[in-house]
C-alpha cells in the first residue's frame, strides 16, 4: 500500500512568540494509505481545522513533519503537492468563481494550462461523477446548497486529485443536501478508489469512514475504526461530540430495561434486534 | 403579541423582467406565547415570510398584523420602527453582522438605536452577555478576536438586548458543533419560558421542530400548506414527502419498527426519550402494556 499522507509529531501554535501559548495542534501523528477514507472529528476549537490547514500547506508546523505522497511538505514542493489534492470547504457560497456551473469547474483547469479539448472532457466527466451534468449552463447562485457543494467537488475532481480533503463540507447544508453530498462521495470512492479525508463534526458521516481520528484540545484523543472509536461512548459525549442516533437510542432503551448488543451503530441493526426481542417475548 | 398574515402575497422586482412571485395566498396565525416552527424546502418561501414578520418586507398584497399594528403595501417606513423593536430577528450566521470595535458597543448598538439611554443600554448589554454564557471580560474584547461560537453568542445577545416580545430565529445553529447547537437551542427554549416570548424558529431540522415547537407552519411553493402541532404535522410522512420534507429521525425509526412488527402507526415520537418509552411499552418493559 502506498502511503498518501503521514503526520509525524506535528505541533503548531498561532502565537509562536508566547512561550506559554496554547498549541492548536499538539504532537499529532497518523498515516493514511491510498484508497482510505479518514474522518477527523472534534468539536469547534479541537484543532481539527488547523490540522486541515497543515495538511494542505496553508500552515507549516513549528515542530514535526507533514508528509504528502512520499515527501515532506516544504515551501518548495508545496505547489507540486497541492496540484495532486482537491479541497472543498464549508461555505458553498464562498468558493464560486465561474458564471456558470461548467465555467466554475473549468476554472482550476484553465489555471493549470490544460488544453481546451481535454478541459471540456474533464469538466463533463467531473460533473457526471457528481450527477450535475445536466446543469452545465446553470448559474451557481440558483443551485441548492447540496448542488453547490457537488459542483465544488466536481471542481476538485476535474484536477484528477489523488487525495480529496473535505473541510466541514456538509456542515452548512440541509439534511437533503448533506445526504446528496455523502452519497456522491461514497459512490466516488467505490468507483475510483479516491482517498478522502473528511473533517467533520457529524458522527453519522464519520460512521462511513474506514478510520476515525478524534481530536480534542489539539491532541489526538482516539483513533480507530468507527466501531472501535464509538465504543468509547460517554467519553466522546463529554468532548461535545454527539453519538450516532442508534447508539443514543440504545442507551435510552437500556435505561428502560431493554438490553441491546453493545456497539450497535446503525438503525438497521438496532431495529432488527428489537424485532427479535419482540418475537421472543 | 399575536401575528397574523392574511391573504399575503409578495412579488420580488415587480414590473421588471426579473419579477418573481415568492409568496401567494399566505394565511397564517402565530399565537402569542407560542413556540412556532416554520419548515419548508429551499425555495418554499420561508425566508421571504420571515422578512414580513418585522416589516423588513411589506406585502405586495394582503395584510400582516403584528399585535396592534397592520402592515400593508401602503404602510410608511417610519411606522415600522416600533415593530422592529418588538420583533427581534436572529438571522443566519448573525456573527457576519458584528462590526463594532468591542463587544459591549456591538451589543449596545440595537438598544441605543431604539432610544434606550446609554447607561441602561450598557446594563442590558452586560446582562445579556452573561445570560448567553459568555465569560466575564468578553465585553471589552474585539468581536473579531472571539471564536465562531462566541461571536454567534454576541450577535444573539445584541438581539436579546433589545428585549423584544417576539424572537425570530433563522437557522440559529447552522455551522455549530453538536454541543454548541444544543446549548444555543436550550438557551432559546429557556428564554421562551422565562421571558414570555413568542418564539418563531425557521429551521431545516425536523428534530429541532419536533423537540421545541408547540405549533408548526409548513411552507411549500410560496404558500402555507399545513399548520398544527408537531404531533399532527409529523403524523403523515407521505404528505410531507410530497413537499420534499422529511420526518424527524425518531419518527422514521418508529415507522420502520412498526412496519416490521406489523403494528399500525402510533402517534409520532417527537423526542428520543418518547421513542424509547414507546418502544419499551411495546416490548412490555418500562411500565407499558402486556
Amino acid at each position: 500500500m502506498e502511503r498518501i499522507l503521514s503526520l509525524q509529531d506535528v505541533r503548531f501554535t498561532y502565537t509562536p512568540d508566547d512561550a506559554d501559548g496554547r498549541h492548536a495542534v499538539d504532537g499529532v501523528s497518523f498515516d493514511m494509505q491510498a484508497g482510505e477514507w479518514i474522518a477527523v472529528v472534534g468539536h469547534n476549537g479541537s484543532g481539527k481545522s488547523t490540522l486541515a490547514r497543515l495538511m494542505i500547506g496553508l500552515l507549516f508546523p513549528q515542530e514535526g513533519t507533514v508528509g504528502l505522497f512520499g515527501d515532506t511538505l516544504t515551501e518548495d514542493n508545496l505547489w507540486e503537492k497541492r496540484s495532486q489534492m482537491g479541497m472543498v470547504f464549508q461555505n458553498p457560497d464562498n468558493q464560486f468563481v465561474g458564471a456558470t456551473v461548467q465555467d466554475d469547474v473549468a476554472f482550476a483547469l484553465e489555471n493549470n494550462g490544460i488544453p481546451f479539448e481535454e478541459m471540456t472532457l474533464r469538466v463533463r466527466d467531473a460533473l457526471r461523477q457528481v450527477k450535475m451534468d445536466t446543469f452545465l449552463d446553470h448559474e451557481p447562485q440558483h443551485l441548492s446548497g447540496g448542488q453547490k457543494q457537488r459542483v465544488a467537488i466536481a471542481g476538485a475532481l476535474a484536477l484528477r486529485p489523488r487525495l480529496l480533503i473535505l473541510d466541514e463540507a456538509t456542515s452548512m447544508l440541509d439534511p437533503q443536501g448533506r445526504e446528496e453530498v455523502i452519497r456522491v462521495i461514497l459512490e466516488l470512492r467505490e468507483k475510483t478508489g479516491l482517498s478522502v479525508i473528511s473533517i467533520t463534526h457529524d458522527l453519522e458521516e464519520a460512521l462511513l469512514a474506514d478510520r476515525v481520528v478524534v481530536m480534542n484540545g489539539g491532541r489526538k484523543f482516539a483513533e480507530g475504526t468507527p466501531q472501535e472509536v464509538f465504543l468509547k461512548g460517554e467519553s466522546l459525549t463529554a468532548l461535545g461530540l454527539d453519538l450516532p442516533f442508534a447508539m443514543r437510542l440504545s442507551a435510552l432503551l437500556g435505561e428502560q430495561g431493554i438490553g441491546t448488543e453493545p456497539g450497535t451503530m446503525t438503525e438497521r441493526k438496532l431495529v432488527e434486534q428489537l424485532w427479535t426481542l419482540r418475537s421472543n417475548r | 403579541m399575536d401575528i397574523a398574515l392574511e391573504q399575503v402575497g409578495y412579488t420580488y422586482a415587480a414590473g421588471t423582467p426579473f419579477q418573481k412571485q415568492a409568496l401567494h395566498d399566505v394565511n397564517v396565525r402565530i399565537p402569542s406565547g407560542s413556540y412556532t416552527a416554520i419548515i419548508g424546502h429551499t425555495g418554499s418561501g420561508k425566508s421571504t415570510l420571515l422578512q414580513h414578520l418585522n416589516g423588513l418586507l411589506k406585502p405586495t398584497s394582503g395584510v400582516v398584523r403584528i399585535g396592534e399594528t397592520q402592515v400593508t403595501k401602503d404602510t410608511k417606513g417610519k411606522q415600522l420602527k416600533p415593530i422592529r423593536r418588538k420583533v427581534g430577528i436572529v438571522f443566519q450566521f448573525p456573527e457576519h453582522q458584528l462590526f463594532e470595535e468591542n463587544v459591549l458597543k456591538d451589543v449596545m448598538f440595537g438598544p441605543l438605536n431604539f432610544g434606550v439611554e446609554e447607561e441602561e443600554a450598557k446594563v442590558r448589554a452586560l446582562r445579556w452577555l452573561e445570560r448567553v454564557g459568555l465569560p466575564e471580560g468578553t465585553a471589552e474584547k474585539s468581536p473579531f478576536d472571539l471564536s465562531g461560537g462566541q461571536m454567534r453568542r454576541v450577535a444573539i445577545a445584541g438581539v436579546l438586548a433589545m428585549e423584544p416580545d417576539v424572537l425570530v430565529l433563522d437557522e440559529p445553529t447552522a455551522g455549530l458543533d453538536p454541543a454548541g447547537r444544543k446549548e444555543i437551542m436550550d438557551l432559546f427554549y429557556e428564554l421562551h419560558g422565562q421571558q414570555n416570548l413568542t418564539t418563531i424558529l425557521v429551521t431545516h431540522s425536523m428534530e429541532d421542530a419536533a423537540r421545541y415547537a408547540d405549533h408548526m407552519i409548513v411552507m411549500h411553493d410560496g404558500t402555507d400548506v399545513l399548520q398544527g402541532p408537531p404531533g399532527e404535522v409529523f403524523a403523515d410522512a407521505e404528505r410531507l414527502g410530497e413537499w420534499r420534507l422529511g420526518v424527524p429521525r425518531t419518527v422514521s425509526f418508529q415507522r420502520l419498527y412498526e412496519e416490521g412488527a406489523g403494528l399500525p402507526p402510533g402517534p409520532p415520537a417527537l423526542t428520543e426519550e418518547q421513542l424509547a418509552a414507546y418502544l419499551a411499552a411495546d416490548l412490555g418493559k418500562g411500565g407499558g402494556a402486556s
